[in-house]
């Protein structure tokens, strides 16, 4: 090769190598540059919450297969507490202790896990009124009341006739019922059935469950509807109160492959149900009894102890014998979230994999069911005529338009789960204003307030299912996460991102100041009515019932009393009762025996919670406080000596605490 | 005429410094309700402070529960616990109080100067008295520890809150100040000069200031 070919060839690879170093420079690297500047501005300040300064608002996330409810401030994005739910929590012993292990109860005896999926806030007058807060469990169907005086789970009641709980716990106006829809269309009442038969033998049921008395939730009625799939809802407000709407899938009723399957018609259906007609059938006769055994398990206010009672049987309405209960609204297509504005007059579906939002008039519903506008009738629900109901699309929103939340300002928001974004569109003229990338596949959003009449229009989370590169690796496993919106101005802005515990679904929030107030500091322990109480220090004790021990003691900085326990033989059960009772804000106490098979305990102030041992061989057991109490915290143990059985040893508990220590 | 005895008249009152006198008197029952002393302890896991609220008939913490958890504090430093039962003076003050009221009303009523400035000595007397024994008690919880069993044991120190002041009790802020039944109690107290000092300035003239004539 001569010289000057050399020359140009080598020139030329130069270039090249300098071209690709220059090209990979400028290539977008990751994440780093493009949203942190993106981010610029006062975002920070915007969500820096001092220490020691209180959040704006309280948010209760849903925990998905965490089957728990999370308590996050906004805006800060900081994790308050775990509210444990359905599933067992052995960090406060929820689903171990013997108070609350009735919680978990149902007809398919203890089910210590579920996946819980939307919280909803109790209302007065279609607005979050900040007393109670409902979720609803998946998998076996159940819906729980939180009370937000303690943060606790107060109540659960178990679906009857129903599988897969999605469509709930979603709440009427004035929460005088909550609801659950059956996700899975099932034998209804269950049979050994082939499952090709899904046409001729599934159904799906809708169940009202009154919620307005606390621990006396109940089946009112279910509907029994066509073997679709229900997926989620939401109560009418305003001119549309009333009514309650329900999006459907898979009106194909496809029973295997039903990702294909379950897409191949343009529209389903959100069905619109006049739970006052119902209400009414109901009084003149027109409903059936119907069988199906459901649980409701209650912590009683008093004892602080849960129990569970089961109950036969539920008033089942069916559409054909009650006109004008329940009308299907064709909406395309696979819909999952549906949304009332704040007027009550639009009906937002997300259509899932809908090339626009549809938007339906509840005005126009009511004129197309009076002018008898029914393209046909399915199980003797009507379905009306899509023109007849339609109000507006938004055209090219983006892909997979998922649920719709409200500002309260004439604007709606919806999630894009497969364009990863949040899009704000205008009622009324449908056009879309902004969009905002959201990281990444963003399921539900949330706006305080924002799916009741008066949302609080000045943030917008975005609960994301998938978080990739947004954090370092933590393993396989990995979180979801959630992003805070400001929703304030015309433009949307990204101001924080955070990870989130389980798979939340979907949020509620409110202003802290409407929990603060109510919000309980500890049990007085005067009224404390468990039946193991210890009121003081030299109350406690033990006794024998045949093989059953009960150890009565108190917990009270730094000490148990008593703390020497023997007389214990192999073969016994033993229930400590522990007691704490100390009466000041925060002061709380563990309690563990070493080898126990169950979670230890978590003893708030004033609280008695009971740890039930079944001591395998004869030795000398420690327990000990779990909790970092006090300076002598380290010291605050016992000791529970265990014979072999037969053993003559006494009875013993030492309760000469007041001497030893002073007290 | 027969009750204007020349030596009788010496010892009369006007009616401003009886109408004080009686304030004064009728001021004192709010003492049956109202704390004289308040101790209030801050540290840094108490942040809305511990309070005692010490009246004539009562110590009481300024919540519900906070004697018991200042008591369960004490079990620390092995003081004894601040138990209302065991305090007499708790059951002799109101019927002192209740003394002092009906004094000051005879005063007043009676019109007499000497049974004023018996009252008013008494007065100052119980005031003084019930200071310097709220000071030995405070004292007495402060020094009689139960070091056998005390579990913070700190040679030289004493835990006595100060009776009136702030004083630092190893991580505790002891700040010691009169209440409102105290401050009562001290207006009604310098009235009671005032009724003093009044009936004292008008003895020289006999003519009482106001009103110019002797009203018995």
């Amino acid at each position: 090769m001569p010289r000057s070919r050399i020359m140009r060839f080598t020139i030329a690879w130069v270039a090249l190598v300098a071209l690709a170093a220059v090209g990979y420079a400028c290539a977008p690297s990751g994440k780093s540059s493009s949203t942190t500047n993106l981010l610029a501005g006062d975002a920070a300040a915007r969500v820096y919450v001092a220490p020691g300064s209180y959040d704006e608002y309280y948010s209760f996330l849903s925990g998905g297969f965490s089957g728990q409810v999370t308590v996050y401030g906004l805006p800060s994005g900081r994790l308050f507490k775990e509210i444990p739910v359905f599933s067992q929590f052995p960090q406060t012993g929820y689903g171990y202790s013997e108070e609350t292990k009735a919680m978990l109860t149902t007809t398919f005896g203890q089910v210590p896990w579920d996946d819980s999926h939307h919280t909803e806030l109790s209302l007065t007058n279609g607005v979050p009124d900040g007393r109670w807060l409902f979720i609803n469990a998946n998998n076996t169907p159940r819906i729980a009341r939180i009370d937000l005086k303690r943060f606790e789970t107060a109540e659960i009641l178990q679906i009857p006739n129903a599988a897969g709980g999605h469509a709930s716990p979603f709440a009427t106006p004035d929460t005088r019922y909550v609801v659950s829809a059956t996700r899975f269309s099932v034998p209804i009442p269950q049979a050994d059935v082939p499952v090709a038969s899904y046409k001729q033998n599934f159904k799906g049921t809708l169940t009202f469950v009154t919620a307005d008395v606390p621990g006396k939730m109940d089946v009112a009625f279910q509907i029994m509807m066509p073997g679709y799939d229900y997926d989620l809802g939401h109560a009418g407000k305003g001119p549309s109160d009333g009514w309650f709407f329900f999006t459907t899938y898979n009106s194909e009723q496809a029973n295997t492959k039903l990702e294909v399957n379950a897409s191949q018609a343009d529209k389903d259906y959100i069905a619109a149900v006049n739970y006052r007609k119902a209400e009414q059938c109901i009084a003149d006769g027109k409903a059936k009894k119907f069988g199906g055994s459901y649980v409701h398990n209650v912590v009683d206010p008093k004892t602080g102890v849960a129990s569970s009672e089961t109950k036969t049987g539920v008033t089942m309405l069916y559409p054909a014998d009650c006109d004008g209960l329940v009308y299907y609204l064709p909406t395309p297509k696979s819909p999952h979230g549906v949304d009332i504005d704040p007027s009550g007059e639009f009906i937002v579906a997300g259509g899932k994999l809908a090339t626009v939002i549809p938007v339906h008039s509840f005005t126009k519903m009511l004129k197309a069911i009076a002018d008898k506008q029914f393209e046909r009738s399915i199980d003797g629900i009507p379905v009306l005529k899509y023109e007849a109901v339609i109000a507006g699309e938004v055209q090219k929103p983006g892909l997979g338009p998922l649920h719709t939340e409200f500002d309260g300002k004439g604007n709606a928001y919806t999630s894009m789960f497969i364009s990863s974004e949040v899009v704000k569109w205008k009622l009324g003229t449908w056009e879309v204003l902004d969009r905002i990338p959201v990281y990444y596949s963003v399921g539900h959003i949330m706006i305080p307030g924002g799916d009741s009449r008066k949302p609080y229009g000045k943030y917008l989370l975005a609960l994301d299912k998938i978080t990739k590169d947004r954090y370092l690796p933590t393993g396989p496993e990995g979180s979801r996460s959630a992003q805070l919106i400001d929703i304030s101005g015309d433009k949307m802005k990204m101001l924080l991102d955070f990870p989130t515990l389980g798979e939340p679904h979907y949020a509620q929030a409110v202003p802290a100041s409407m929990l603060q107030p109510t919000s309980l500091k500890f049990d007085k322990l005067s009224e404390n009515g468990n039946p193991f109480v210890t009121m003081g220090e030299s109350d406690g004790g033990i006794t024998r019932h045949g093989k059953r021990v009960d150890v009565k003691m108190i917990a009270i900085r730094s000490h148990f009393a008593p703390d020497i326990l023997e007389g214990i033989e192999v073969g016994d059960t033993v229930y400590f009762h522990v007691t704490n009772i100390e009466q000041d804000w925060n002061i709380a106490h563990g309690f563990a025996v070493f080898g126990a098979n169950t979670s230890g305990l978590t003893l708030p102030p004033g609280e008695t919670r009971t740890l039930k041992w079944i001591p395998q061989a004869p030795a000398v057991y420690p327990f000990y406080c779990t909790d970092f109490c006090s300076a002598l915290h380290q010291e605050m143990q016992g000791y529970v000596r265990v014979s072999p059985a037969g053993s003559k040893v006494a009875l013993m508990a030492n309760t000469s605490h007041t001497a030893q220590a002073g007290r | 005429m027969t009750t204007q005895l020349p030596a009788a008249r010496g010892d009369t009152m006007c009616r401003v410094p009886r109408l004080i006198t009686a304030i004064a008197s009728l001021s004192l029952i709010g003492l049956f309700f109202l704390p004289l002393w308040r101790v209030q302890l801050v540290a840094p896991q108490y942040p809305e402070g511990l309070g005692m609220r010490i009246g004539i008939n009562s110590v009481r913490g300024a919540t519900p529960n906070d004697l018991d958890n200042i008591n369960g504090l004490n079990h620390y430093i092995g003081m004894q616990r601040i138990s209302p039962d065991a305090i007499p003076e708790l059951r002799i003050m109101p019927w002192i109080v209740a003394l002092l009221i009906a004094g000051g009303l005879a005063a007043a009523v009676a019109g007499r100067r000497r049974v004023l400035y018996a009252w008013c000595l008494g007065f100052f007397a119980f005031g003084a008295a019930g200071m310097a024994d709220f000071w030995r008690w405070e004292y007495d919880y402060g020094h009689h520890l139960d070091f056998e069993h005390a579990i913070i044991k700190i040679p030289g120190m004493n835990y006595q809150p100060p009776l009136i002041g702030v004083k630092q009790l190893l991580n505790f802020t002891a700040v010691s100040w009169p209440d409102i039944g105290g401050w009562i109690a001290f207006v009604a107290l310098a009235l009671a000069l005032a009724a003093v000092v009044i009936v004292m300035r008008s003895s020289g003239r006999g003519s009482c200031p106001l009103h110019g004539a002797h009203h018995a």
